[in-house]
């Protein structure tokens, strides 16, 4: 392999890493476990591109950025840029108030992938099918991108979808910008989320489909009715996608076999698939859509109640 | 350079690395960790997984700065004052190893587990190894590996362990060494990281090879200039095709692959220039300095176009243009069999090019010895065939070339073809310094021949009560752009393409042909594995119509001692066809397939998963056949001390052909199996095996093992006479011991007086001191075959299959799952119980991939298949319980009785599969692998329709 890089720094602070960043002026690049950018740049190379970077600069060890840790009080659970797959699938609390993430974290790759992979590199690649990136969708995520370089710098959080222009495109500069930790919603009382996905068993290791739901749950009319509903699913647009509508139809609603099937109608309205070459048809993922919704919404709704 | 501080294995250490090495690299070429493998560097394949600070990472992607102050384990630290880990110890015994590439990063990754979790389920177990590829055992073993090492943790005194033993298949009661389930020889040498491959080996002053492969799979070459790539610093010679003294080409059994191309370039693969230089990156570097001109052909993409009269000639070495080979199989009267039928099927089927995916890509390396020798050491199937190609290239006598064989990590039939070989000699003998050639993995999957794709138009004819009477194939085999072993292989689907069944009539038309995809040549199946999808598929398809039930279909006709084959071969013996169906339908008697309704469900799941059996039959040739001389030479020699070693230039590749060898030399030379040693491929110190391939080398070689074992004893035995004062009939040799019997009674019953006894070790020093040879030597010559077309024998012993599969669709997905295989083998005999369990498990999770996760994609001469990430071999998760029964009809030509067995596990898993999941949702499977996306379409298009 070629040298893509010639430094490689380990800073220990978030001041340092952006310190370093600033002082490479574009010329380093963040890596958290690697496990996409490494093999890109080896695919890149592959296509005939030379990538080359000064520096990569690595955020793992960053001071308290391998936490996971919930802020009661404003009702938030903040996962740190260095937290791995592994940790958020070994932890209880992801697990018990954040399923979906539970779930998705738990499907991503083989063990020593999730033991390197970051969730916050999961979104920072900005492919719309990663898996925790679509969990997080629902979860009503949150991300906090910092930098010495640009307006950006700020304690403030915006909403994950706005990170996503495009298939692989992200509004964060991995040069000059650090993503240091995502937060999300957990989910409380009279509320469950859930994940699930459908792979090909042939060629490339994305989802063919992957979608996640989080529910509350109202009695009403001693029924279980649907208080509020979130719908996200990749890949069916160029960006992390919400489906806005659906949840607009289901709201209010008790989820029985006929709704379910009227707001598979809605999802399949507003979801746009595409064929993938030597992934999946749009077909195939037309006769998914319904399939994954029942399959995500009966979870969700069972741990809600 | 920074200095990177870790703890490996227990020992705190600080090494100086550059920022963008990977921890993989440091730990094998700075420390001489070489037991972390690297089989990929794409984070798919799992071979080099370490621990760090516990935790199971890849550690081709890591780069080596992340492991500062940390704690790494690696293979290497497991072993403890020389004793085994649990791990370790258990994959030996239940022979989770095989080539053992994938060993150590297995092991890693299992270490990981447990010491996290140390009583995982079997689902915990499947997904903390989910990225650990293995390609030979089929997991079966390595599942039960770890839990008998969880089994073992958890026993107390009060409850005692419950098995600690791998399960085997029932087989015949051993003689001697022979039938006993030893561990592999080399197995411990696997566990620990100690086995060497030939990216192990390292010499002074070393320099490293990089290939120039084509920019178009079809183009004339106009120009090729090197003179920038030689000014580059660190590079220290630069070939190209006019640097090839000797032979252009090479070629297996036709010379029509150009060493370095030199007039065309026929496919992506194709090698235009070798670089020699002090790195690797620096040899890469070079690479993009040499300037070629081309100018682009026109490219045939498929076997059916490349026969087209119009079509771009791609190969005409052999003067009939892009026709590789022409098969006819031709028996009986083909008009007059479909005449008499009163059911006829005609059906077209697809297969893909498959990759054999072993885990160790291919290396070699080349050396000048000081007498001025080449010597090449490389993981090849065929030795001798190395060396006579590269003596072929070089000019230079044969017995100038020593190939030596290092460990092989996997082959299948893709190490049979000169890889590197030539090149490293070549590069060896321009610089005076080794040179070794070492591909990626990128490298590997777009140069090495592959499974052919085919096409097949099968006609089968039968009676109503199911005989059948005629069967007629077209075939179209993709041979790619060189011949490799492609028109053997695809002799052998013709041959095999009416089942192993007796057919009157048969007529079958087989045409290999060349096109710009990558060469297609040997794998396991050989042919086989295309034309029984066909003709299994075919024969339910009959069945159905028919009303017959599919096994009974398949009893009637199956061959049997009297019967003939489709080349007119009279089946004499050894035919155990049957006894493999009873034993799989006893077996699964209790689902047996409900026959004549639509969709023919066992049960139906509450779920959305449909259930279902299906079932196939096939059998395989053992040995090369169709008219080729089958020899293999054997060496044995013994030692005053009482041991004994084989050698022979057979290559290992995971099969178990060492042990084999060592058992048979073991039972005839009556000494204790641990006392033989084996030496394999090294073409100074062994004579010739022959090529491992056709399932021919527990037969073949096993043969001149037995027969130089035999001849040893006989002159041991004369020794002994003398000595202890008995005729050689009587003197025995069994348990490392010469005994002297008495005479027999006069009576016969019995015999008077007592034994005379002396150690093993003693006789081979008399033997010694009377000037006797404590060497014998046996080429061994198998039967002789006749040629496809003339009458006679075209093999000398066929293996039988049956096996039976239970699948699940998901009727909401599509996705299919194989739940369970029941497979019964006629093996002739079982050498190696455990070995075998282990040829049988393999061969059916690789036939899983064949059915239902592997395609290798080329699109218009472009491999889109070129990582590893693009083709996916089953994993742990893909496995079935497997039952598996092994019939033993003894043939009278192999050791012992025994037959091949590497290849015919591994092809009537497909066909079960596909029968299987008609049977469950009423959608036949026409081209393979089944594709989940299709499947779903088609069974919401016949539930509207
Ligand atoms: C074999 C294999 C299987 C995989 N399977 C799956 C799967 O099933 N599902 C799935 O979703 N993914 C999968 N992946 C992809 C990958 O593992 C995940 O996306 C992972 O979460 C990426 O995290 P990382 O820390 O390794 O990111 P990196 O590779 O380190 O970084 C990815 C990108 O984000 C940038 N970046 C990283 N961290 C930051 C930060 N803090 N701030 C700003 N920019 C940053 C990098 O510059 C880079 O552009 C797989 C990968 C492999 C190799
Ligand atoms: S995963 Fe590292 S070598 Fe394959
Ligand atoms: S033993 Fe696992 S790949 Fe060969």
């Amino acid at each position: 392999m070629p040298k893509f890089w010639d430094e490689y720094h380990i800073p220990a602070t978030l001041d340092d890493a952006l310190g370093l960043l600033a002082r490479y002026d574009g010329r380093a690049r963040v890596i958290g476990g690697g496990t996409d950018l490494l093999l890109d740049l080896k695919e890149e190379h592959y296509s005939g591109a030379r990538p080359h970077y000064a520096a990569l600069i690595d955020v793992t060890r960053i001071a308290g950025a391998n936490e996971i840790r919930e802020d009661a009080d404003a009702g938030w659970i903040v996962i740190g840029c260095a937290v791995t797959h592994a940790q958020v699938v070994a932890s209880s609390l992801v697990q018990a108030r954040a399923t979906a993430l539970h779930e998705a974290s738990g499907v991503v790759a083989g063990a020593q992938i999730r033991n390197m992979g970051t969730v916050v590199g999961n979104v920072a690649h900005a492919l719309p099918a990663a898996d925790s990136a679509v969990a997080l969708a629902v979860l009503g995520a949150e991300v906090q991108v910092r930098s010495k370089q640009s307006t950006v710098n700020s304690e403030q959080w915006r909403p994950i979808a706005s990170l996503y222009l495009g298939p692989g495109k992200s509004a964060v500069d991995s040069t000059r910008e650090i993503i240091s930790a995502i937060r999300f919603r957990p989910t409380g009382a009279n509320e469950g989320s859930a994940f699930a996905r459908i792979m090909r068993p042939q060629g490339i290791a994305l989802p063919i489909l992957g979608m996640a739901a989080r529910v509350k749950l109202a009695i009403r009319n001693s029924q279980f009715a649907i208080d509020d509903v979130a719908i996200s699913a990749g890949p069916v647009a160029p960006t992390l996608f919400r489906a806005a509508r659906t949840e607009e139809f289901l709201r209010g609603k008790v989820l029985d076999d006929a709704t379910l099937e009227q707001a598979a109608r809605v999802l399949l309205s507003e979801a746009q698939p595409r064929t993938s070459a030597h992934r999946a048809t749009r077909e195939y993922r037309v006769e998914l859509l319904p399939t994954m919704l029942r399959e995500v919404m009966t979870r969700a709704v069972k741990r809600a109640k | 350079m920074p200095l990177l501080n870790m703890n490996v294995n227990g020992k705190n250490i600080a090494v100086e690395v550059e920022p963008h090495e990977y921890l993989a690299h440091v730990l094998r070429e700075k420390l001489g960790l070489t037991g972390t493998k690297i089989g990929c560097e794409e984070a798919e394949c799992g071979a080099c997984t370490v621990l760090v600070n516990g935790a199971p990472v890849v550690s081709c992607v890591f780069p080596a700065l992340k492991a500062e102050g940390a704690r790494v384990e690696t293979i290497e630290g497991l072993v403890r004052d020389q004793v085994l880990h649990p791990l370790q110890k258990a994959f030996v015994e239940h022979g989770a190893v095989q080539c053992g590439f994938c060993t150590p990063g297995l092991i890693m990754a299992a270490k990981g587990l447990l010491d996290h979790n140390p009583n995982p389920t079997d689902d915990e177990i499947k997904t903390a190894l989910k990225d650990n590829f293995c390609r030979c055992t089929g997991y079966v073993s390595v599942i039960s590996a770890i839990k008998s090492v969880v089994a073992s943790r958890q026993s107390t005194v009060d409850s005692p362990p419950l098995s600690h033993s791998p399960t085997l298949p029932l087989t015949r009661e051993p003689l001697s060494a022979v039938g006993k389930a030893y561990p592999r020889n080399d197995a411990v040498a696997k566990v620990t990281g100690t086995a060497k491959y030939t990216d192990d080996y390292k010499f002074a002053r070393m320099l490293h090879g990089a290939t120039l492969r084509a920019k178009y799979p079809h183009a004339k070459i106009l120009r090729i200039d090197t003179t920038k790539a030689k000014a580059l610093p660190g590079v220290r010679a630069v070939l190209t095709h006019e640097d090839v003294p000797g032979s252009k080409n090479h070629g297996l059994i036709f010379n029509d692959w150009p060493v370095l191309c030199y007039d065309k370039v026929r496919y992506q693969g194709d090698a235009v220039a070798i670089v020699a230089a002090d790195t690797r990156e620096i040899a890469e570097r070079a690479l993009e300095l040499i300037e070629v001109e081309y100018e682009e052909l026109p490219i045939v993409d498929n076997p059916i176009d490349a026969l087209k009269p119009d079509a771009p000639i791609i190969n005409d070495f052999l003067g009939h243009g892009n026709l590789l080979k022409h098969i006819e199989v031709d028996k009986g009267d083909i008009e007059k069999g479909f005449a008499e039928a009163d059911m006829i099927i005609e059906r077209e089927y697809h297969t893909p090019t498959y990759e054999h995916a072993f885990l160790e890509p291919e290396c070699a390396i080349g050396r000048v010895t000081d007498e001025g020798r080449i010597e090449v050491y490389v993981g090849s199937q065929i030795p001798y065939e190395d060396r006579r190609q590269i003596a072929a290239s070089l000019a230079i006598p044969e017995s100038q070339v020593r190939v030596i064989g290092a460990m092989i990590g996997g082959g299948f039939g893709g190490k049979e073809d000169i890889m590197g070989q030539i090149h490293v000699a070549l590069l060896a003998r321009a610089t005076n310094r080794p040179v070794k050639m070492l591909y990626s993995r990128r490298e590997s999957m777009i140069a090495h021949p592959k499974r052919h794709a085919t096409t097949i138009r099968l006609k089968t004819g039968a009676k109503r009560d199911g005989t059948l009477v005629a069967v007629r194939a077209e075939i179209f085999g993709d041979s790619g752009a060189y011949a490799s072993l492609g028109d053997k292989v695809m002799t052998r689907a013709a041959t095999h393409a009416a089942g192993p069944y007796a057919v009157p009539n048969v007529k079958i038309d087989c045409y290999a042909m060349y096109t710009n995809n990558p060469p297609a040549g040997a794998f396991r199946g050989f042919g086989v594995t295309q034309s029984a999808f066909a003709v299994e598929s075919n024969m339910d398809i009959l069945a159905r119509e028919l009303g017959i039930d599919p096994i009974e279909l398949r009893r009637k006709n199956a061959l049997r001692v009297g019967t003939t084959t489709s080349t007119g071969q009279l089946v004499r013996e050894s035919a155990g066809l049957l006894r493999c169906i009873e034993l799989v339908e006893s077996e699964i008697r209790s689902w047996k397939l409900e026959v004549g309704k639509d969709r023919q469900f066992n049960f139906q799941l509450p779920t959305s998963n449909v259930q279902a059996w299906g079932f196939a039959a096939a059998y395989k040739n053992t040995g090369l056949g169709g008219g080729a001389p089958d020899k293999s030479t054997a060496e044995v020699e013994v030692y005053d001390d009482g041991t004994a070693e084989i050698r022979s230039a057979a290559a290992e590749i995971g099969q178990g052909l060492p042990n084999v060898l060592a058992q048979i030399t073991a039972g005839e030379l009556g000494i204790p199996f641990e006392r033989v040693r084996v030496l394999l491929s090294d073409t100074d110190l062994t004579p010739d095996g022959g090529p491992t391939t056709a399932s021919r080398q527990t037969a073949v070689t096993g043969n001149a093992a037995k027969f130089a074992a035999r001849g040893m004893r006989e002159i041991l035995a004369r020794a002994a006479s003398e000595r202890l004062d008995a005729p050689p009939e009587q003197i025995v040799f069994c348990d490392g011991y010469v005994d002297a019997l008495p005479p027999l009674s006069v009576t016969g019953e019995g015999r008077g007086g007592g034994v005379k006894r002396a150690s093993f070790a003693d006789v081979v020093r008399w033997a010694r001191a009377e000037n006797r040879a404590t060497k014998f030597r046996f080429e061994y010559n198998a039967p002789e075959t006749k040629p496809l077309g003339t009458p006679g024998d075209m093999h000398f012993a066929f293996s039988y299959a049956a096996q039976a599969a239970l699948v699940e669709v998901n009727t909401e997905t599509g996705e299919v799952r194989v739940i369970k295989v029941v497979a019964a083998t006629d093996v002739g005999r079982a050498i190696n119980p455990l070995a075998l369990k282990g040829q049988v498990e393999g061969g059916i999770v690789m036939c899983i991939g064949n059915a239902l996760t592997e395609e290798y994609i080329v699109e218009q001469g472009r491999v889109w298949t070129d990582r590893l990430a693009r083709y996916k071999m089953p994993s742990i998760k893909h496995v079935p319980e497997i039952v598996s029964f092994v019939v033993e009809e003894e043939s009278s030509v192999g050791p012992y009785g025994a037959k091949g067995v590497g290849e015919i596990s591994s092809i009537p898993t497909t066909p079960a599969i596909i029968n299987a999941i008609y049977n469950a949702v009423g959608v036949r499977v026409y081209s393979l692998p089944v594709d989940q996306d299709k499947l779903l379409r088609e069974m919401r298009r016949m539930t509207t329709d």
